[in-house]
């Protein structure tokens, strides 16, 4: 089964390019304004859109992520309310593939049988959940799998040639490789180093690579669109989110504008690599 | 759904947890890939280091000479007398160096650290407790340390920020989250990620991805061993009852572990119900009050609400203060060998004066729930029914705080 995700990357294959990966957090800073961003990423120039499923523990997260974890919580946000922007987000989008990616517990608790069928109900693509290795991930994988969607694995610059085989099988859609041993959003990734490991994963999946964790400028969105299939960008568009509040952390008229506006910055660079090297 | 829901029958409660590091339902390795590959050769490390006498015989060395074990099994003859019911000893981990039994397991990490060429040890700690241990022993070692804790911590528990600082750790405040216990466990958690090449992190309780739950009880399981052998000693037989408190579950995992399989003893694990049971978020009872989930690597009993988001807890124990549990605990409660109990803030404040007047031995308020609980325990068994508590902390750390619940001047 050909999901929207595999037509993505089928897609951006025939184009010749990368494919921007961007990360939100559901429901930052609050529903109404979280969804209407979401509805504005593909024109903007999202070719893969993450949700964040909020947590209290987001342990792989650094302070950015985190702390829009928290706003989402603080306004309400739910893990139904996550799935009814997924929800609301389809009825006039149909191709732009939807990821979900978050921590187990809320899917555990919801819980998994229910959370996949719902999820896929709302028109969810792909799971990637941060806590959930292969040992772990029998009890939500087949079943995820079985329903349509795409279960994404993280590999990491840990991840030895002894772990690689079990991080690449069983998985589809895309592989997600963190570019730093670090959290979201803090040290900056080698691109000597990422493409050394990309080229190695490579050689071990026909898969596409999309990398992520650090990439904040254009510049890196560039300079990791040379060597992967799709370039994850989270923090730096949370951070621009964050700094776009008022003081009492609402959103604000600039608040839509400059996420997206940031968007179209970042994926025209891998619209148009001529005219950015020429500028 | 789960791989592992239902225990097969067994008539051993010390087998487990299987090879991939589950207890029942519980336990396991719910990490990022990033942690994955330590996490294995960790479990390697210690599985070479148990099949090495020597790293025991130069642990043990450390535990008598350093931490100074035995610690006594002592007859607390006045409150038995007092409550007139069981005989009630206390198992004297108060005495070891540093003043609770977190030293035993520091000792062991810090030299599973050595072996593995680590030359950075973090830690979280709630109470301060377990920060003074892994400073000690990484000033002991000459490791430097880092040790989180969270920023309301660190108000309430400041005498022991100042030791830490002493010893040469550097205490970083964590103010993400709540600024307690389980934020101070992510972060390190945060670091531990972004440093694997060098550092070693050092759980302080029975908690966290596999191997610690197994490893830390494994280190804490002398206090156990040793009150088997002082009671035959004593008493020609072994105990009936045994008491212990539990924030993640390390001294009672310590001290019940060697007793499971001894069906002829009761044992109770007492956790916090700060404000009560039935006060929303008014609690730190993950048990009894809580239901399964996945934290800090691991299954098990949390506090949290239906969205699955992870609550707070309350506890007038900096220790205690934890909304997971151990998930041998959880597994244990599920099994029906070890019987949960909660006692609240109130309670608590009741038996650490009792103590101290009684006995001459301030307590810390962690074991000082459990006592609350032998207060209520002790007067219902007959007086032949040997009971032992797990006396696993010394109060010094909490005069401010119990002074300033009681409404006392210094
Ligand atoms: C004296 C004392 N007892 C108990 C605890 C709770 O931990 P555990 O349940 O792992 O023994 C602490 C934790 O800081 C402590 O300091």
């Amino acid at each position: 089964m050909m999901t929207r995700i595999d037509k993505k990357f089928t897609e951006l294959k025939r184009q010749g390019r990368a494919g921007l990966v961007t990360f939100i957090t559901a429901g930052d800073p609050d529903y109404d304004t979280s969804l209407a961003i979401l509805k504005g990423l593909p024109d903007a120039g999202a070719d893969i859109i993450e949700i964040g499923m909020p947590f209290s523990d987001p342990m792989a997260d650094g302070p950015a992520i985190q702390a829009s974890s928290l706003r989402a919580l603080k306004a309400g946000q739910t893990m139904k309310k996550t799935l009814s922007m997924v929800r609301e987000f389809r009825v006039k989008d149909d191709t732009t593939p939807i990821v979900l990616m978050g921590y187990y517990n809320p899917i555990y608790v919801y819980p998994v049988d229910r959370f996949v069928a719902d999820a896929v109900e709302a028109g969810t693509d792909g799971l990637i959940v941060v806590d959930l290795p292969p040992e772990e991930d029998e009890e939500l994988r087949p079943a995820a799998i079985a329903a349509g969607m795409n279960v994404i694995r993280l590999a990491t610059p840990t991840t030895d040639a002894k772990r690689l085989p079990a991080v690449l099988s069983n998985t589809s859609g895309f592989v997600y490789y963190v570019s730093i041993a670090g959290i979201t959003g803090t040290a900056a990734p080698d691109i000597h180093s990422v493409e050394a490991h990309v080229g190695w994963i490579k050689g071990n999946t026909s898969l596409p690579i999309a990398v992520g964790f650090g990439v904040k400028t254009e510049d890196q969105v560039s300079a990791f669109a040379s060597v992967a299939e799709g370039v994850v960008v989270g923090s730096a568009l949370v951070s621009a989110l964050a700094q776009s509040l008022d003081g009492d952390g609402k959103a604000t008229e600039a608040t839509k504008p400059e996420l997206l506006g940031l968007v179209e910055r970042l994926s025209s660079v891998l619209r148009h690599p001529a005219e950015t090297v020429a500028v | 759904m789960s791989t592992a829901t239902d225990t097969p029958p067994q008539n051993t409660y010390r087998s487990g947890p299987d090879e991939q590091g589950h207890f029942g339902l519980f336990g396991g390795r719910f990490v990022a890939e990033t942690l994955m590959p330590l996490i294995l050769e960790l479990e390697q490390a210690y599985a070479d280091a148990q099949a090495d006498p020597s790293f025991q015989a130069e642990l043990d060395a450390l535990l008598a000479h350093y931490a100074g074990r035995p610690s006594p099994l002592y007859f607390a003859e006045r409150l038995t007398e007092h409550l007139g019911g069981a005989k009630i000893y206390f198992k004297r981990d108060e005495l070891n160096h540093t003043g609770s039994h977190k030293i035993n397991n520091c000792l062991g990490q810090i030299q599973l650290a050595r072996r593995m060429g680590r030359t950075r040890i973090i830690a979280e700690t709630g109470a301060g407790q377990h920060g003074v241990a892994v400073a000690t022993v990484a000033a002991r070692f000459g490791l430097p340390c880092v040790i989180y804790m969270g920023a309301t911590d660190i108000e309430r528990q400041r005498p022991n920020v100042f030791r830490m600082k002493l010893l040469g750790a550097e205490v970083k405040a964590v103010t993400s989250g709540s600024g307690t216990l389980k934020d101070a466990m992510n972060d390190a958690l945060r670091d531990w990620v972004a440093n694997v090449h060098d550092t070693f992190y050092i759980i302080g309780t029975v908690a966290g991805p596999h191997p610690y739950p197994a490893m830390v009880r494994d280190f804490q399981s002398v206090i156990g061993k040793e009150t088997r052998a002082q009671m035959m000693e004593r008493e020609g037989r072994l105990p009936d009852t045994l008491v212990a408190c539990i924030g993640g579950g390390s001294n009672a995992m310590g001290l019940f572990h060697n007793f499971l399989d001894d069906p002829s003893v009761s044992i109770y694990g007492v956790e916090a119900g700060g404000h009560g049971i039935d006060v929303d978020n008014g609690h730190a009872a993950s048990m009894t009050g809580g239901k399964p989930g996945v934290l800090h690597g691991n299954r098990t009993y949390l506090l949290q609400d239906d969205d699955g988001q992870i609550l707070e807890g309350h506890s007038i124990s900096a220790g205690l203060d934890y909304p997971g549990v151990g998930p041998e605990h959880s597994w244990l409660k599920d099994s029906g060998r070890v019987t949960y109990v909660s006692v609240t803030d109130k309670e608590a404040l009741v038996a650490f004066q009792l103590c101290t007047k009684l006995e001459g031995i301030i307590p810390a308020l962690e074991p000082s729930h459990a006592l609350a609980h032998v207060m209520k325990l002790a007067p219902t068994l007959p007086s032949d029914n040997l009971l032992v508590m797990n006396m696993c902390g010394r109060g010094d750390k909490d005069i401010f705080a119990v002074a300033e619940h009681l409404h006392m001047e210094m």
